[in-house]
């Protein structure tokens, strides 16, 4: 028992992450027809931002400190950052360390305004193209934004810190009636988790309670009517982009202290993403989230050694095996509409 | 016993009732018009007579065998070749390649590993595409790509591919639709050079009773998916049963 | 010729040609000239482009004909690669049973791989295949260690247990890959004046199997199966209501692909007895995909010529380095010649795959019909411009 819950909380925050980037694909898909391939680059770019405010907040001047000296003899330097300088050491030190949900705030415009310029600039063009052109450049963009990234920050993983608050752990199985120490979770990941349904509730918010948000969804399922009503779909499905690009984005931002951000981290969660896109059902918004956090926790049991000693390697392919059995059997996904690119 | 014998074929789509007890019989030789008014059934009906759909109940047999359950491919193979709506070709290949395809499906069957043979030496098939392509005056077009052809000579191309075939049974899913006054004639001219030329039957949908009247043997009117009357075409015309359910005039 | 017709026979004697004499065509640049760093004529790069050569014409089978798009291929020419290492480790250094093996595996793996993708079209058959390749990838990794030897890839050792053969040769190294007793490395060299050509066992083996493949592919686009290939492409509705069960169509298609695939991964492991899982990766199916539509999809000449051109300059691009730019913009005052360096820099050397996605862009975003289709543009641009210098009236004959 204390081990499926261990696993069901293991598989949440990777299952968070799958179902916001997922969330965004098939909210693409959906509205634009277009299949994203650089979806997964947005996801990393997020990640990065949160590497970069770090870095950013971190920045320090040097002074030289005539009380002490180095073990050279020299008068030591002692490097100041900033922030420390500005807001006094202690407040300084705080902004530092809560450098990643400070990200977000950086994060929602970059990310929106990053979203606007790929669909004004590249997607918009591919409306009309067959789905393998689409395919072919998002996948050539994913490959630049990918090499542009490893181009400035280098190829090995960054790590980037929590809060101090958040680094241990918290005992979740004494909260159940367990022993100590049975069910252990990272407090960021449960942040992460609470973070990702606050995302998932707004955007579902967003699109259940607003005419903008209705618009959308009556493009959703019937594109040239809505055209046809003299709506002016094309600048709300720009929105729509940078809105889905925000989210992956933040997915990535809060993601860094789980997963040390490097530069492929994007086309590794692509694929997966695709799949829960693919699993839930193309165009549908529930479907993502629900296959996203179900094909995490799916995983998560799958990494299980006792699986493991029963079927080698199962964790590594689990999530494709559930795809491939999906796609075969109900090629429209587990809530996707009927009649939606089934073929 | 017709060529094609449709019994108490039923459809339903979810509450829709498509077809209810659908009867139909279609004599050798002859030209069939099914007619109706929109939503009559129409296409649900043909789309059960080609393999794609399967109708919940009822049979259909094509020449002493039935078709129900078996694929598209399988049907065609059986003899029955299909006219669409709007014309469905190779758009990427030339003429005289759309003309080969059926001719090759034909002689070889449903698969067939030929992949070291040439096309270019085909040569009685190549014969026989040329003949039709003249049969329906589209030989000067030979080398043109398909889908830059107007939609006369689309239609006309579509014809030649299915009739090159020599199908025992033609269905023609509106083959006029809208189409010019003139093409819709070029057309009619066809269809009744192919009747002449005899050993076919074909069974037409169509909305324009020009086309109907000028072409069918005997005429089947169908209205909320069941057959109304099923009669010659002057009989037809005075029906007040024929007449209430396309102008809604009470007998 | 050889059941071709002029057109095709033309074509295939000029690429016959080209691969033969490849070791002076690529090789325009006497040795030690500042220029020489752009010949291309060395054995491990001419192996390399007749291999993906290979490689992207068999895809080209499958992508070009059918339409339809898969991103696993690299799995093929994985599994190819890893057949004929253990083909080596176990039977013989022979190179003709172990490229045997790995079209063979190649094959049945297609099969298996290609009955249930096709099973659906359009963007799910391209995530099928993904998720089979990195599925394949993955496993490869991981638990397939003992077949795959994980993260280090397959490698000969001192003491495979060589069936006809010995496991250690004469002076006690590891034996070569031969064909009859032709080492694949051996070398012949030429030296005429500045030049050095240099003539390669192993390349002209995969130049004569690559030969063979491409007649092949001319052959089936030429064929009534060819023409199904493109029947499918263009209307499987029209198709289905001919006859034609479009299915074991597309299967067979995959399946010669795979086949090509698996012996591009044989020649590769052929000619450097080595395989690892990143041959399998999912960027490496993109890759042949770039390859293709570079040159022009569902044509013949176009993937041969994708191959070459992406192999040259993903060659050309990792070697130059800093030096190298500061040398070629020397002529430039310093400030502006440190300028260019700085704009080049991220393109080049480690760059490379930058450079690569953003050809992948251009191709798809400029000329969707890949260099072939560019070529043809030109030419009739020139062809129309005599038209209209020479017989005024020609230009007015209508357009066929």
């Amino acid at each position: 028992m204390d081990a499926i819950i261990l696993q069901i909380l293991n598989g949440l925050d990777k299952g968070s992450a799958y179902a916001l980037i997922a969330l965004g694909l098939t909210l693409i898909f959906g509205t634009l027809g277009v299949v994203n391939f650089a979806h997964g680059a947005l996801f990393m770019i997020g990640a990065f931002c949160a590497v970069t405010v770090q870095r950013i907040l971190s920045i320090s001047f040097e002074t030289v400190d005539p009380t002490k000296t180095d073990f050279l003899g020299n008068p030591s330097k002692i490097s100041t950052p900033y922030v420390e300088h500005w807001f006094g050491p202690e407040f300084g030190a705080t902004i530092i360390d809560w450098s990643v949900p400070i990200a977000i705030l950086f994060a929602i415009p970059i990310m929106i305004l990053i979203g606007f310029v790929m669909e004004r600039g590249l997607i918009k063009h591919f409306y009309k193209r067959p789905h393998a052109d689409q395919i072919l450049v998002t996948f050539g963009l994913a490959i630049v934004l990918q090499e542009v990234i490893k181009y400035y920050y280098g190829a090995n993983p960054i790590q980037t810190g929590a809060p101090m608050v958040f680094r241990g752990s918290f005992d979740f199985g004494t909260l159940l009636g367990f022993d100590p120490n049975v069910i252990i979770y990272p407090y960021w990941r449960l942040v992460y988790f609470g973070f990702a349904a606050l995302i998932i509730g707004a955007v579902f918010a967003f699109l259940q309670f607003t005419t903008f948000g209705m618009v959308v969804r009556a493009g959703m399922a019937d594109r040239e009517t809505v055209g046809l009503l003299g709506i002016n779909i094309d600048k709300r499905f720009t929105i729509m982009f940078g809105l889905a690009a925000a989210v992956a984005g933040l997915a990535g931002v809060m993601y860094a202290p789980i997963n040390a951000p490097n530069y492929h981290m994007g086309m590794d969660f692509l694929v997966l993403s695709f799949v829960v896109v693919v699993v839930g059902g193309m165009g549908s918004l529930p479907g993502a989230v629900l296959a996203g956090f179900l094909l995490g926790i799916l995983e998560s049991f799958a990494s299980m050694t006792q699986v493991i000693d029963l079927i080698p390697g199962i964790n590594q392919i689990i999530i494709y095996v559930v795809a491939i059995v999906v796609l075969l059997t109900r090629p429209r996904g587990l809530m996707g509409r009927k009649g939606v690119m089934e073929e | 016993m017709g060529i094609l014998e449709v019994k108490d074929v039923n459809k339903r789509f979810g509450g829709l009732q498509a077809l209810g007890n659908v009867n139909l019989s279609v004599a050798d030789n002859t030209v069939h018009a099914i007619i109706g008014p929109n939503g009559a059934g129409k296409s649900t009906l043909l789309n059960c007579l080609v393999g794609k759909l399967i109708p919940d109940t009822g049979s259909v047999m094509f020449d002493g065998q039935s078709v129900l359950g078996r694929k598209p491919y399988e049907i065609n193979q059986m003899g029955i070749s299909r006219v669409f709506q709007t014309p469905e070709i190779f758009g990427d290949l030339t003429v005289m390649e759309n003309m080969m395809i059926p001719c090759l499906a034909r002689r070889d069957g449903s698969f067939r590993m030929h992949a070291l043979a040439s096309v270019f030496s085909e040569k009685a098939l190549r014969a026989r595409a040329e003949e039709m392509l003249a049969e329906v005056k589209m030989l000067d077009k030979r080398d043109m790509h398909a889908a830059s052809m107007s939609r006369g000579d689309k239609r006309r191309l579509e014809m030649a591919m299915c009739l090159v075939q020599e199908p025992r049974l033609l269905l023609l899913d509106e083959p006029t639709a809208g189409m010019a006054r003139a093409d819709t004639n070029n057309t009619i001219d066809l269809l009744k050079d192919i009747k002449a030329r005899g050993n076919i039957t074909m069974c037409i949908i169509e909305h324009d009773m020009h086309v109907v009247f000028s072409l069918a043997d005997r005429i089947t009117v169908l209205a909320q998916g069941t057959p109304l009357v099923e009669d010659t075409p002057a009989n037809i015309k005075g029906h007040p049963k024929v007449r209430e359910a396309y102008l809604g005039e009470s007998a | 010729m050889f059941g071709l017709d002029k057109k095709d026979t033309t074509l295939l004697l000029i690429v016959a040609v080209l691969t033969m004499f490849a070791p002076f065509i690529l090789n325009p640049f006497p040795a030690g000239s500042g220029m020489a760093q752009f010949n291309a004529g060395y054995p491990d790069l001419m192996q390399r482009f007749v291999i993906f050569g290979i490689f992207a014409i068999g895809f080209n089978i499958l992508f070009g004909l059918t339409g339809y798009l898969s991103f696993g291929h690299a799995a093929f020419l994985g599994v190819g690669s890893y057949s004929a290492v253990w083909m080596f480790k176990l039977l013989s250094m022979n190179v003709i049973p172990a490229i045997i093996l790995s079209v063979i595996v190649a094959g049945v793996f297609a099969l298996i791989i290609g009955f249930v993708s096709l099973r659906r079209s359009g963007i799910y058959f391209s995530i099928l295949t993904l998720a089979f390749a990195q599925m394949s990838f993955a496993l490869a990794y991981s638990v397939l260690t003992p077949i795959t030897n994980g993260e280090t890839g397959l490698q000969l050792s001192l003491s495979d247990p060589r069936i006809l053969g010995t496991s250690v040769s004469a002076d006690g190294g590891i034996p070569v890959t031969s064909l009859f007793g032709i080492e694949m490395r051996s070398t012949a060299e030429m030296q005429l004046g500045p030049w050095l050509f240099q003539f390669n066992a192993g390349y002209y083996l995969c130049a004569v199997l690559m030969l063979v493949a491409f007649y092949l592919a001319i052959r089936i686009f030429r064929s009534p199966f060819g023409l199904m290939l493109r029947a499918v492409k263009s209307n499987q509705q029209r198709m289905n209501y001919t006859g034609l069960n479009a299915r074991p169509y597309t299967l067979a298609a995959f399946v010669i692909s795979g086949m090509y695939a698996g012996l591009a991964g044989g020649l590769l492991a052929s000619m450097d007895p080595l395989a690892g899982a990143e041959r399998m990766q999912w960027t490496a199916s993109g890759e042949v995909v770039l390859m293709t539509i570079l040159g022009g999809a569902g044509t013949l000449i176009g993937p041969v010529l994708g191959a070459g051109f992406i192999k040259y300059f993903e060659n050309i691009f990792s070697k130059i380095n800093d030096n190298v730019l500061h040398s070629w913009f020397a002529f430039m005052p310093d400030g502006l010649e440190d300028l260019m360096v700085t704009i080049v820099h991220p393109f080049v050397g480690k760059g490379w795959s930058l450079t690569l996605g953003l050809m992948f862009m251009a191709v798809v975003i400029f000329l969707p019909g890949g260099l072939v289709e560019g070529g043809q543009k030109i030419g009739k641009m020139f062809r129309r411009k005599k038209a209209v210098d020479g017989t005024p009236s020609a230009a007015k004959t209508p357009a066929e």
